[in-house]
Formats: C-alpha cells, structure tokens, sequence
C-alpha cells in the first residue's frame, strides 16, 4: 500500500471549486513535486495535506492512518514555507528545536539533532544569531533544518525557492536534490518553476484547474506528455503546436495519423533550419543567441510561428529567408480536444 | 506633514512652537504643584513668590487618610487591567485569527459603546449595584471600569494580533503546537509590545477614572478621584489643600507615565505607521 493517499479530495472555497476532485497515491521515499500554472491549485492541495485547509470532501491517508480531519499540530508533517515562517523571536537555534521542544525531547537529544542538522545545513557559526541577522539564503537553510530537524513523515515544500536570487536558487536546488539523496524522505514540493520540477522529482504531478493533468517522471511527461497542456507547459521554450488545417506542409509530413481538426507538435530542438528553397519556406523574425543554444523564431504562415533551437551559432538576421525541416518521428498528434495520440490508440 | 526642506528651513520657529504648546499643556500641572505648596491665603492671591510650606499635605494627610484612598486606587486599576486583558487576548485572538465577515461589525459595535456618554448608564448601574449591595464597594469598581475599557482593549490587541503573519502560525500549528503553545510560543512574545501598552493604557484610564467611582463609592471604596473631590465642596474651596491632594493622587501615575511612556505612545500610534 501507498505511504500517502489522497482519495477524491475536494476543496471549494464558499461556492468556488478550487481541487475537483484529486486522486493520487505516493510512495516512501518519493519526491514529488506538484507543477501547474498560477490558480492551478498546487499550493492548495499542499495546504490540505498539511491540514492548514479543511478538506471538502474525500479522504486522506498517511501510513495507513486515515488523518482528514486530523489537525497540522497531528500530522507528523513538516513544512518549508515560502516566506520561510521563521519565528522572529527566537535564535537559530530555538527555531529548529522548536517543534522537540513541544514534543518534549530530552534536551540533550535535541542539542545533539540541531547540531547535526546545522552542520549539514552549513549554519553551526549562525546558531545563536536570530533570523534577521541572516542573509536570504541563509534563511532558507534555517527553514529547511527547522523541518528535517524533526524527521517527519512527509516534507512539505511551498515554492521555497521563489525569493531567492537566480544564482541562489540553483544552488539551493542541488542543495535540496542532495538533501533528499541521503535523508530518503518523502517529499511534497510545490513549484510553478519547471526546471526544479524536472530537475528535483521522481514523479512531477501537473495541474491545471484543480485537476491532474498528467503524473510521470519527468522525462515521461517531456517525451510522452497526456495532453497539448502539458506538452506546452513542460519544456523551455514551449512545444510548437500547428493545427491540421493552418500548415499544408507540415500536414502533409504528418501523414494520414492526424485527424483532419486535430494538431500536431513538435520540440524546437526538432526543428531545423535550413536554407531557403529547401523544406516548409518561412522568414526569421527573431534571433535570440543564449550562448549554449541558439532560439530561431521563424513565421512560415500568415499567423503560424515556429520556434527552432539549435546547438550551433548562427548568422541569420530578422526578415532573412529560410526553410524548416521536421522530422516525422519528432510529431506529437492531438485531437481535437488536445488529447495526445498515441500509436498504440492509432493501431486500434 | 512638512517637507524636509521647509522643516529644516525653520528651525528656531518650529521649536519656538513645540515649547510654547508643551509649554501651555503644561501649565495647569505647573500651577497646581505651586498652588500645593502655598498657604490658602497665598493661593487664592496668586502669588508666583512665596514661601514654600507642606502644610496643605499635613493637613489633606490629617483630615483624610491618603494611603486608604491610593490602596484603593492601586487596587481597582491593576485587578481591573488584568481582568481586562484576561477577557480581551482571546476575544481579540478569535477576531485576528479566525475572520469572519462579521468581525469587523463586532469590533466597531464595541467601540460604539464609548461613544454613548457614561452618565447615561448610570442610573441602570446605580440600580443595579445597589441591588446586589455592591454600591460603596471594590468589586463594583473593578467590573465598571474593566468593562468600560474592554472595547479599547479588544480594538488595541486585535491590532497587535493582526500584526502576527499568518504563515508563523502555520508553522507553529505544524511544528506540533496546541492552541495554548501557539499562544505562548508564538503570539504572546511577539506581540508583548502591543500587550503590555494595552495593559499600561487601561492601568491609567482606571486610575484617573473619576465618573464611576465618584458616583459609585463614597468613604470606604473611594478611588484617589474621590479624594480629590472631597476639597472642593459646597463648603467653599481650598485651592491649597485641594492642589496638594490632587497632587498626590496623580504624582504615582506621572512617575508611572514617564517611565512607561514609550510604551503607550506605542500603542496608541499601533498599526498607524507600518
């Protein structure tokens, strides 16, 4: 049995549905990370499974206890909020013995955690000092501490590292990956930043309107995602979605599997340029050089844009004439309600 | 508010300004520590040079035992803040931390109750505490003035409460906190400033309280106030005698003022700047 289930959970805000409805089971040791737009959801349901919102409808079950109804303070759940949550008044060090304290753990004991955590955290010199004598980063590490301090059942993160610097986060993300390596906790973590959910997750669970869209590990979601939704909203930049009526020539290179209203994508690290005269013509309409890759944008219909990537530098300028090569076997087929295709349903 | 540029422009004027307004605020306190170590005769001629004397003290001491009075006084300010903050915190820690669409219309409903004048309870009050035989007494002056300050209180502490963000709670709650560690741990030290100028507030509205405990007690459960009173009377004034012992009876509160006055101006400015 799962480690942590959740079974058609249902939150609404007065008449407003905010989780319609949300199935999913999660396993020791996993790290799972929910990703999905603004509004989608994803802190929501983190706030129920820590028991900071009531649950609407459904049930909950954590180690084959079902907990609901079961009050945060009895979870045996910790979590790193965004804004930290620091507790102002205290030191370091009494911010991440807090929660022993409460559970009234002989002192030494908690002496000896603290001091285990701080130094894997790298905070043994800032025990004593209070959180506003911490610099951002260093907070977050204290937050971090303050939660595995207490080795709870299932770690909780809310988008931890949206106040960090660019520089900061990377860093702190390895940190986290590292973290979980050798705890092995189960972890919960909630980001809208897709990069740290391909990077951090075992499973990513997309979603959108209070719903999954799709679970899978991430290169499941990126190679073989459920629908145009996720397709777009995994990768960097977006998947190019044509539909079947917009671009006869890319119609044509994706044969008979694509149904007349349906559409058809492809990565921008399939698409290829080339010069003119040879594949689908088309203008660059914009260059953007980021030094490990290059982004082409090129319009090759009246309102149908194609982005390319490529490992190579180029010298092609704005208005300049080109052509596009797509390989067949890079498409992704839609229908016409954004549902992927696969084979297997084409053989059928 | 000025701009810089214009308040650095005038400096001598501004300050002219503030000393001649704290100045006349000022002067009836100044007059009446003078006025209480003048003979009768030299008060009622207004001298501004004489001769110092403590009789008007040795004779307010004679004729009416201060210390009964101050007791009385200590007695009802401290137990009726502390009564006060007892029912206030959790009043105020509902209204801050569980909203509902009504609070906002509890929280001015209360303090629509200081806006009707005291006399106009006061003869329901008298009724009442004469009834259960509590006129003349210190626990009818305790229950008066904790609930005349209670709406003030819950307004302050709801301020202060409100102050707490939101998230700290959730991770209290999440670090295993009951309602009372929460409390404890989390909303009580960070909110000590607002608490204790809450406290300091309602300690010196009760004492300086007069209505009440002039209306409601006499020689026994008298406050400082009634004291006071007793030298104006229709036998004619003492205007030495009564300065000496209106002296006496604010001089604690003063010393008490100025040492916590950081405190207060804290509270009442609460939430104002941010």
């Amino acid at each position: 049995m799962s480690f942590l289930q959740l079974k058609n959970i249902v939150k609404e805000f007065g008449p407003v549905r905010t989780i319609k409805g949300v199935d999913l089971q999660i396993d020791k040791g996993e790290f799972i990370v929910f990703v999905g737009p603004s509004g989608c959801g994803k802190s929501t349901l983190l706030r129920l499974i820590a028991g900071l919102e009531t649950i609407t409808s459904g049930s909950l079950h954590l180690d084959g206890r079902e907990i609901t109804n079961l009050p945060s303070s009895k979870r045996d759940l910790a979590m790193v909020f965004q804004s930290y949550a620091l507790y102002p008044h205290m030191t370091v060090f009494d911010n991440m013995s807090f929660a022993l304290k409460l559970a009234k753990v002989d002192p030494a004991v908690r002496k000896e955690k603290v001091e285990r955590a701080a130094k894997i955290l790298n905070l043994t010199q800032y025990l004593e000092r209070t959180p506003k004598q911490l610099s951002g980063g260093q907070r977050q590490r204290v937050a971090i501490g303050r939660a595995i301090v207490r080795a709870p059942k299932v770690f909780l993160f809310d988008e931890p590292l949206s106040n960090l610097d660019a520089a900061l986060r990377g860093q702190t993300r390895v940190e986290i990956a590292n973290l979980h390596r050798s705890l092995g906790a189960t972890t919960i973590y909630v980001t809208h930043d897709q990069i740290e959910a391909m990077t951090l997750a075992d499973r990513v669970v997309v979603l959108r309107d209070g719903l999954i869209e799709q679970v899978g590990s991430p290169l499941e979601l990126y190679d073989r995602p459920a629908n145009q939704f996720v397709a777009q909203f995994i990768g960097t930049p977006q998947m190019n979605v044509v539909s079947a009526t917009a671009l006869p020539a890319l119609t044509r290179i994706a044969g008979p599997r694509l149904p007349s209203d349906g559409s058809v994508g492809v990565r921008p690290e399939y698409v290829k340029v080339v010069g003119s005269g040879q594949g689908i013509p088309g203008t660059v309409e914009l260059v953007e050089a980021l030094g490990s890759d290059t982004l082409i944008h090129v319009k090759v219909a009246s309102d149908v844009h194609l982005i390319a990537r490529q490992s190579d530098r180029t010298s092609l300028k704005l208005g300049d004439a080109v052509g596009i090569e797509i390989d067949q076997n890079a498409l992704l087929y839609f229908d016409n309600q954004g549902r992927a295709l696969r084979e297997m349903q084409q053989a059928a | 508010m000025s701009q810089p540029s214009q308040a650095t422009a005038f400096p001598i004027v501004r300050t002219f300004f503030a000393w001649f307004f704290a100045l006349l605020i000022f002067f009836p306190l100044l007059w009446l520590g003078l006025t209480a170590f003048k003979t009768e005769g030299q008060a009622i001629a207004s001298e501004l040079f004489f001769k110092p004397t403590l009789d008007s003290f040795v004779e307010v001491q004679a004729r009416s035992d201060y210390l009964h009075y101050a007791k009385n006084s200590l007695i009802t300010s401290v137990v009726s803040t502390i009564l006060g903050l007892l029912i206030a915190a959790p009043a105020a820690y509902s209204m801050a931390f569980f909203r509902t669409n009504k609070t906002r219309d509890i929280l001015m409903w209360m303090l629509s109750t200081k806006m009707m004048p005291a006399v106009g309870a006061l003869v329901p009050i008298y009724v009442m505490a004469q009834t259960i035989g509590m006129l003349d007494s210190l626990p009818a002056l305790i229950i008066v003035f904790t609930l005349s300050n209670l709406p003030i209180m819950v307004w302050m502490l709801y301020s202060a409460f409100k102050e707490v963000p939101n998230d700290i709670l959730e991770a209290v709650r999440l670090d295993g906190a009951n309602v009372w560690d929460e409390f404890r741990h989390a909303i009580l030290p960070l909110t000590m400033g607002g608490i204790a100028s809450t406290g300091l507030l309602c300690l010196v509205l009760a004492w300086n309280e007069a209505f009440w405990s002039l209306n409601l007690t006499s020689a026994h459960a008298g406050t400082l106030a009634a004291l006071i009173a007793q030298y104006s009377s229709p036998e004619g004034l003492f205007w030495a005698k009564l300065s000496a012992a209106s002296l006496l009876a604010i001089a604690p509160i003063i010393v008490f003022g100025w040492f916590s006055q950081k405190q207060l101006v804290q509270g009442l400015t609460f939430g104002a700047v941010k």
